[in-house]
């Protein structure tokens, strides 16, 4: 009993050492990094936070690494909790267009002006789709039936930021969103049930999400909502066939405040070696992620404008 | 026989030292995870996401099959013992489970409960294997109107845990159903009960309260009387270490009863086993009823075998419903979906044709996980039984001390400790005035499925009630509603002419 007892000391006084000393080390940027992902796991951004996490590793762009799940109202406890991060400088966050509609539904008190964007990174798109066995084939058919009985073509999504696609291509018809049948969803695999069941007549869904249901012939695609066509992918734009709706489901990286500019360049400097990484190309590919980085102050200028653009569209629903 | 040809190629696959190693790893694993409260198989899984990047994919996913069931066996171990599910699929293996074990039975409701898993598991991965193309049809018959006549359907099938006491029951079950309306209403947006508390934005979740009126209520209750008569607290541990033949034969029509309750609801996204689970216990409470001899309230063997095989027959066909139509039915479920995407893979219609080795390397892992676990289990069915030999004092600070952990694991909020500790003293309440728990859980697991499903209808047919009449599934579950109802007002009426002759 004794030998254990022992044995059993000496590995935890060595494991409480190294692991003392490895989180004194932690001021340093390089040495210890912690990587939130305001969501639970298995999402689009705790898929985002590991594949980041896994770059860095492969590629010893820092000494050790974990992605931390803060799951909560949208992404705002989150946020809220790296808002209190003052000055931790080894510290990174990831945020998108559906964390901003979080904070402009929810009314939240902690915005994106309370902590520091670093930069865009990637981006996704919406598809607009219907079931196989429905009436429309075209974009302007399917509208020109919703113009007509609004609330009698019922519009499903996966998440709030599905909702704000179909806001906007409703205003972008001339349809008045409050108007319109929304049945929220959790996840495209619901959605795309909600679809086949017959319980929704169109849905926006995440292209990856429903791209296979597509290709099998269960789902059809009118209108991808991006600037332009995916490389390899037939489906036409919602902009070319007349409806400029180009919302993008964008992916940032945010720091805690009150951190030195000096560390902010370092993060900088570590997101833009991580991005360039074999690894991170690879993860881009496989999550048919599209690459925009955006750093600076044109970074800047464009969080503003999402920021007012998607609050308006909240607006619209509510 | 093709699928058998495919199975035997997917054996072939799965059986090679190194994956056999992963699943052994990944049941060991599934199963000391689902043994902590409030910790089910979900967590392990997402915790083992990043080992998707070091392993090829079949062993990964083999390894996860593992975790998977392992979570399933596991979280009936402490539901048994200390009266605290690991999940929400648990929940209704405390109901009697719990009792055998308080009775010195202890052993034998862990083998029941293992041999309960590893039917419903088994005939699940069977079905899985030769109707999972097939599933994708049965599906798309479930819209907002079969859910809603279901949930319905559950509500009075369910309805034998209130009627001990009808007002205490009901009452229970509305708090249920109240505790299940706190958060955002995802229709509307609007805020409810949440008291402008972000923390409570997403509600409350099955797992804190049943963990907390359970094994929190439990542990108060011990507390409060431990000193008038400790002996009554101190479990018994001198049972047999094994089923007898008399008790095999006893469970076995309700594992078979239990798995067929199970099965269907896998493939159809009601969100995780509970439901299924809730019904073959009430299933199994009202045929006990009409026995010379109840047995149900002093550890019935069949009312923790039930639900056992109906929550993991719901699983494992769950699993297909994921492979098949891409459709993440649980929380583990979602997290494997995302483990997919890691490899590129998309579970839905084409992954049978697109990664054949894989999908079916994994069905079989399905077969061998299950053995495994099976061994696994029944041997330590009468070590774990002897964690009750432990002084009551330090097993219940124990189990108090993991029930913190478990919840704080999943959240990381204090937030959640505080609403752990306030629903504890609810359940300590609840159970010193003799108020059922089961029906508040069940209200809790009901009343959104109803809620969701009735809003959903009237959404998609802008206004129309007629929706929730049309289409053969709601017109027979509410055709059988009215005979279960029918009956039971008939025997009451019986029974009360007898009583006034």
């Amino acid at each position: 009993m004794t030998v254990y007892g022992v044995v059993a000391a000496a590995v935890i006084g060595v494991a409480a050492f190294f692991s003392f000393q490895s989180a004194t080390a932690g001021s340093d940027i390089r040495a210890n990094l912690t990587l939130i992902a305001p969501a639970g796991a298995g999402g689009g951004w705790d898929t985002f936070m590991r594949e980041q996490q896994q770059a860095m590793r492969a590629n010893s762009l820092v000494n050790n690494s974990q992605v931390v799940n803060i799951p909560g109202a949208a992404g705002t406890i989150g946020l809220g909790q790296l808002s209190t991060m003052e000055g931790q400088a080894n510290t990174l966050m990831v945020t998108g267009a559906g964390l901003v509609a979080g904070v402009a539904q929810l009314d939240s008190a902690v915005t994106h002006d309370d902590v520091r964007p670093i930069a865009r990174v990637v981006e996704e798109y919406d598809v607009v789709v219907v079931p196989a066995d429905s009436p429309y084939e075209t974009i302007d058919e399917l509208v020109a039936d919703w113009r007509a009985n609004p609330a009698e073509v019922a519009w499903t999504g996966g998440g709030t930021f599905d909702q704000l696609v179909m806001t906007e291509l409703a205003l972008e018809a001339g349809i008045e969103p409050s108007k319109t049948t929304y049945i929220p969803k959790s996840g495209g695999g619901e959605a795309t049930q909600a679809l086949i069941t017959g319980t929704a007549d169109a849905a926006t869904s995440g292209y990856m999400d429903v791209a296979d249901q597509i290709e099998a012939g269960r789902l059809k695609a009118l209108g991808m909502a991006a600037p332009q066509r995916l490389e390899g992918v037939e489906i036409p734009t919602l902009t070319e066939q007349g409806f400029a709706v180009d919302l993008a489901n964008w992916r940032a990286v945010l720091a805690p405040p009150g951190i030195t500019d000096e560390e902010f360049a370092e993060l900088r400097t570590l997101l833009e070696e991580s991005v360039a990484t074999p690894e991170w190309q690879k993860a881009v590919e496989r999550n048919k992620w599209t690459e925009v980085y955006l750093a600076g102050d044109e970074f800047d200028a464009f969080m503003a404008s999402e920021q007012e653009r998607i609050a308006q569209l909240v607006e619209e629903i509510s | 026989m093709d699928a058998l040809n495919l199975l035997m190629d997917g054996f072939a696959g799965a059986l090679t030292p190194m994956n056999l190693l992963w699943v052994v790893v990944g049941c060991l694993l599934g199963t000391a995870v689902g043994v902590l409260p409030g910790l089910g198989s979900s967590m392990a899984v997402a915790l083992l996401l990043p080992m998707t990047f070091a392993l090829d994919p079949t062993a990964a996913f083999i390894l996860f099959a593992g975790v998977y069931f392992g979570g399933l066996f596991g979280d009936s171990t402490m539901a048994i013992l200390m009266n605290t599910p690991g999940q929400g699929s648990a929940i209704a293996s405390t109901f009697e489970g719990h009792k055998m074990a308080k009775d010195g039975r202890a052993p034998q409701a862990l083998a029941t409960a293992a041999i309960g898993a590893f039917i419903g598991g088994m005939v699940a991965s069977v079905v899985v294997v030769f109707l999972a193309p097939r599933l994708a049809d049965f599906s798309a018959n479930f819209g907002p109107a079969e859910y809603f006549a279901l949930a319905l359907f559950a509500f009075v099938a369910t309805s034998s845990v209130v009627s001990d006491s009808a007002v205490k029951g009901l009452a229970s079950l509305v708090l249920g159903l109240g505790i299940a309306t706190v958060g955002i209403d995802a229709i509307s947006g609007s805020e409810r009960f949440t008291y402008g508390s972000a923390n409570l934005f997403d509600g409350i979740s099955l797992v804190t309260v049943s963990v907390a009126v359970l094994a929190l209520g439990e542990v108060l209750h011990v507390a409060s009387r431990i000193r008038r008569n400790p002996a009554a607290h101190q479990m018994k541990v001198t049972g047999r270490p094994f089923l007898s033949r008399a008790e095999l034969k006893e469970a076995a029509p309700a594992w078979a009863r239990g798995t067929a309750i199970g099965l269907p609801f896998g493939v159809i996204p009601v969100g995780g086993a509970e439901v299924p689970t809730f019904m073959s216990y009430d299933l199994e409470r009202r045929i006990d009823r009409r026995r010379p001899n109840p047995m149900f309230g002093k550890g019935a063997i069949r009312g923790l075998a039930a639900p056992e095989a109906a929550g993991n027959a719901t699983t494992g066909t769950a699993m297909g419903a994921l492979l098949a139509l891409g459709l993440p039915v649980s929380a583990t479920a979602a997290i494997m979906l995302a483990a997919f995407q890691q490899y590129g893979l998309q579970p839905g219609p084409l992954l049978f044709d697109r990664a054949p080795e894989l999908v079916w390397a994994l069905l079989a892992s399905f077969f061998i996980a299950m053995v495994v676990l099976l061994v696994i289990n029944l041997p330590f069915a009468q070590l774990w039984a002897k964690l009750l030999l432990i002084p009551s004092q330090y097993l219940y600070a124990g189990i108090t001390v993991f029930c913190g952990l478990g919840i704080y694991a999943t959240s990381g909020a204090v937030f959640d400790l505080l609403l752990l500790l306030g629903l504890g003293v609810l359940g300590f309440i609840m159970r010193r005035h003799g108020v059922p728990v089961a029906p508040l859980l069940i209200g809790m697991v009901l009343g959104p499925l109803a809620e969701t499903s009735l809003r959903d209808g009237l959404l998609s047919s802008n206004g129309d009630y007629s929706i929730f009449v049309t289409g053969p599934i709601p017109l027979v579950l509410y055709g059988l509603l009215f005979i279960v109802l029918a009956l039971t007002v008939r025997s009451k009426i019986v029974n009360r002419a007898r009583r006034d002759v």
